[in-house]
């Protein structure tokens, strides 16, 4: 079966850290910054655990402020 | 593989919506409106509308929608959206007329423009967030606050005796000679947002191809206003709020 | 034909592109008069019964975002629910015509005529800093030919036109030379006179929003100095009004409507008594008359305004003359009309000097 590898990136100074993506995430992929700050003052999301992304867009589809572009691989059988 | 690896064009799955303008938008971490917006832009991008598009505003947090989806927008007295874009539509036919209200833009000083809007089978999109309270004032009560829900009006909670019941205002419509597709949904979840991006897909289809109304009830989270976080919004908002308006087609022609 | 039905045909035959009203006496001939001609099916008009006025006026917000030539027609306790609308209309500087064909008020009033809706048409009317062309016609024809000048003037200016009729030009007949037909606009002709009507972007490249919403104080102080100076530019070119008999004038009476019409027979019969009195009759209620007004106070020994109210327009009568001779005032209100008797009556009874 085909693996399917994902990543995401987060515009960090859009994002408004209201952290609907990171609930959103079936695999735990994203965390608010826990001290860092945007210009903003909000603790923007970043991706804490990379290699579990399966590009599924399931965090882009929850967030307010379009602020997640995902990409997507499938990988050939190894 | 890296993410630098996967990160290239070609891999692209989600992009940021073209037609959603650059700048920021006022609202709140977590507000649903944000949800609704980009869902819209992605729609008129997709059905390739454009150019051929007039959005008509509320007034409520919604008031500068027109700020943010980048097609020609009306701004309308509150409540008075149905009947700006009545006239929209009536005098430019072939263009896709929608609004985008608030529950108490659509369900309180704007109720009899909606009813007659819908009645005369008007060929426009009624995009309703209903979140169950007024946001942009300050959290007062909306037609659509739940029973015992406290809000800036009802510091006690909601109750019945003075204030009246939750207005199910889509139940109303939807029985409604001109409407063709009256449906609520929410966008707490992806599984939602796809689900609700389709039903507005179809509202606009059927604006286009002149079936009637549609109503598209979007129930949806203040957590500002309903002083939760957004996260917490959404699981009380499945838990309370989808009692009294649950999701799902009410009319489907 | 009734006023009324005048405003209906000047309207399909202007090419006007839509019509939105409700129903209200004495006024409900213009709706009743355009759905029977169904000029949908020929100049392509829309024409529709709104649910309320509030819903009426904000179908023509609507329809004038667009670019379109659109209207309304109200009474009284009608134009009342319409003002919110209106101040909108003003605010967002959309072209468009309003007709209150007055009866008499306050609240709920008579359904006879009235003149009393003065100050609620020249002074704003709804909320804000705001004015409106105010077209006064005294005949059948001018409200069929107000129409015409009415969206003239809106579309050149950017603001909402009003003809203020009372309710015996709407109900009257007379004889009346409709205008030519003329073609609605095209949506090229519309894209081209009107660049920044919301009618969808059409490859214009870039968006059009029409708001009256501006959160930036300094901001909305400029839209608010934009609007002043267009009022000044009506004010000075756009003042209609005509005069009678004021040469050798002695006394001048002032009155707009029908009412400058029973004047004329009290002014014809005090000459024929050889009283010298003249009439000045505004056309436009807003832009007022003013320079006009100023300089026959220079001339004449004083001014009897009369009008269907309690004392409306006799304060822009007294603001032009500025104190340099006694100004009063002859009014029925309730839906009584004068005759010319008691209009020269007054006159004599306020200027016992007459004999």
């Amino acid at each position: 079966m085909a693996k399917v590898k994902g990543a995401v990136t987060i515009d960090d100074a859009r994002c408004k850290g209201c952290e609907l993506c990171v609930v959103a995430c079936p695999t735990d992929v994203l965390l608010l910054q826990p001290k860092e700050v945007n210009d903003r003052g909000y603790h923007f999301a970043f991706a804490a655990n990379p290699d579990a992304c399966i590009g599924c867009a399931s965090c882009a589809m929850v967030c307010p402020d379009a602020c997640i572009e995902v990409y997507r691989v499938v990988l050939p059988n190894s | 593989m890296t993410p630098e690896e996967i990160i290239k064009p070609e891999n692209k799955v989600y992009a940021r919506p073209r037609l959603l303008d650059d700048r920021n938008t006022h609202y709140c971490p977590g507000c649903s409106h944000g949800v609704v917006h980009r869902i819209i832009a992605e729609l008129i991008d997709e059905m390739g509308l454009e150019d051929n598009t007039i959005g008509v505003a509320p007034v409520g947090c919604a008031v500068f929608a027109y700020n943010y989806i980048d097609v020609d927008w009306v701004e309308a007295a509150h409540g008075r959206a149905p009947a700006v874009a009545t006239a929209l539509h009536r005098l430019n036919p072939d263009r896709l007329v929608f609004t985008y209200q608030g529950d108490g833009d659509l369900a309180a000083i704007g109720t009899a423009e909606t009813i007659h809007a819908a009645n005369r089978g008007e060929n426009i999109a009624i995009i309703f967030i209903n979140n169950g309270i007024y946001g942009m004032t300050g959290g007062q009560m909306a037609p659509t606050t739940l029973l015992g829900m406290k809000t800036a009006t009802t510091p006690y909670g909601r109750r019945a005796d003075l204030n009246g019941y939750p207005l199910r205002i889509t139940e109303l419509l939807a029985p409604l000679d001109g409407t063709c597709y009256v449906t609520r949904q929410a966008v707490h979840t992806p599984a939602a947002v796809r689900k609700a991006k389709a039903a507005i897909k179809k509202a606009f289809q059927n604006a286009l191809d002149g079936r009637g109304t549609s109503v598209v009830e979007i129930v949806s989270t203040c957590n500002s206003g309903w002083k939760m976080s957004p996260a917490k919004s959404n699981e009380w908002m499945a838990e309370h709020m989808f009692e009294r308006y649950p999701l799902g087609d009410l009319k489907n022609i | 034909m009734k006023g009324n039905e005048a405003i209906a045909h000047a309207a399909i035959r202007y090419g006007v592109d839509g019509y939105f009203g409700y129903p209200i006496t004495p006024q409900s001939e213009v709706l009743e008069t355009l759905e029977d001609e169904q000029p949908w099916d020929t100049t392509g008009m829309v024409v529709l019964q709104a649910e309320s006025e509030v819903a009426a006026i904000n179908m023509v917000y609507g329809g004038a975002s667009s670019g379109k030539a659109v209207m309304t027609s109200s009474s009284s306790p009608g134009v009342s629910l319409k003002q919110e609308g209106i101040s909108y209309i003003a605010a967002a500087e959309l072209p468009a015509l309003i007709v209150n064909v007055m009866r008499g008020g306050p609240g709920l009033g008579t359904i006879q005529p009235s003149q009393a809706d003065y100050f609620q048409a020249t002074k704003g009317g709804g909320h804000g800093d705001y004015h409106l062309i105010v077209l006064s016609p005294a005949t059948v024809q001018e409200m069929a030919d107000f129409v015409g000048l009415g969206f003239d003037l809106a579309f050149k200016y950017r603001t909402p036109a009003m003809i203020l009729a009372d309710g015996i030009v709407g109900q009257m007949m007379e004889k009346v030379v409709l205008p030519p037909f003329r073609p609605r606009r095209t949506d090229a002709e519309i894209a081209a006179q009107c660049p920044w009507a919301t009618t969808a972007k059409r490859g214009r490249g870039h968006r059009n929003i029409v708001t009256s919403l501006e959160m930036d104080s300094p901001k909305m102080e400029e839209n608010n100095r934009r609007f002043q100076e267009t009022y000044a530019r009506i004010q000075e070119n756009e003042v209609r009004f005509q005069e009678y008999y004021t040469e050798d004038a002695e006394y001048l009476m002032v009155a707009f409507g029908s009412v400058a019409r029973i004047c004329l027979k009290a002014i014809e019969d005090a000459r024929a008594a050889g009283i010298k009195v003249g009439l000045l009759r505004p056309i436009t209620l807003w832009p007022f008359p003013t320079k006009e007004i100023a300089a026959l106070s220079r001339r004449v020994k004083g001014m009897l305004v009369v009008e269907l109210n309690a004392g409306q327009m006799i304060e822009d009568v007294r603001l032009a003359t500025e104190g340099r001779v006694p100004v009063y005032h002859f009014g029925r209100m309730g839906g009584m009309i004068p005759n010319p008797d008691e209009v020269l009556d007054a006159l004599k009874k306020d200027f016992p000097e007459i004999k």
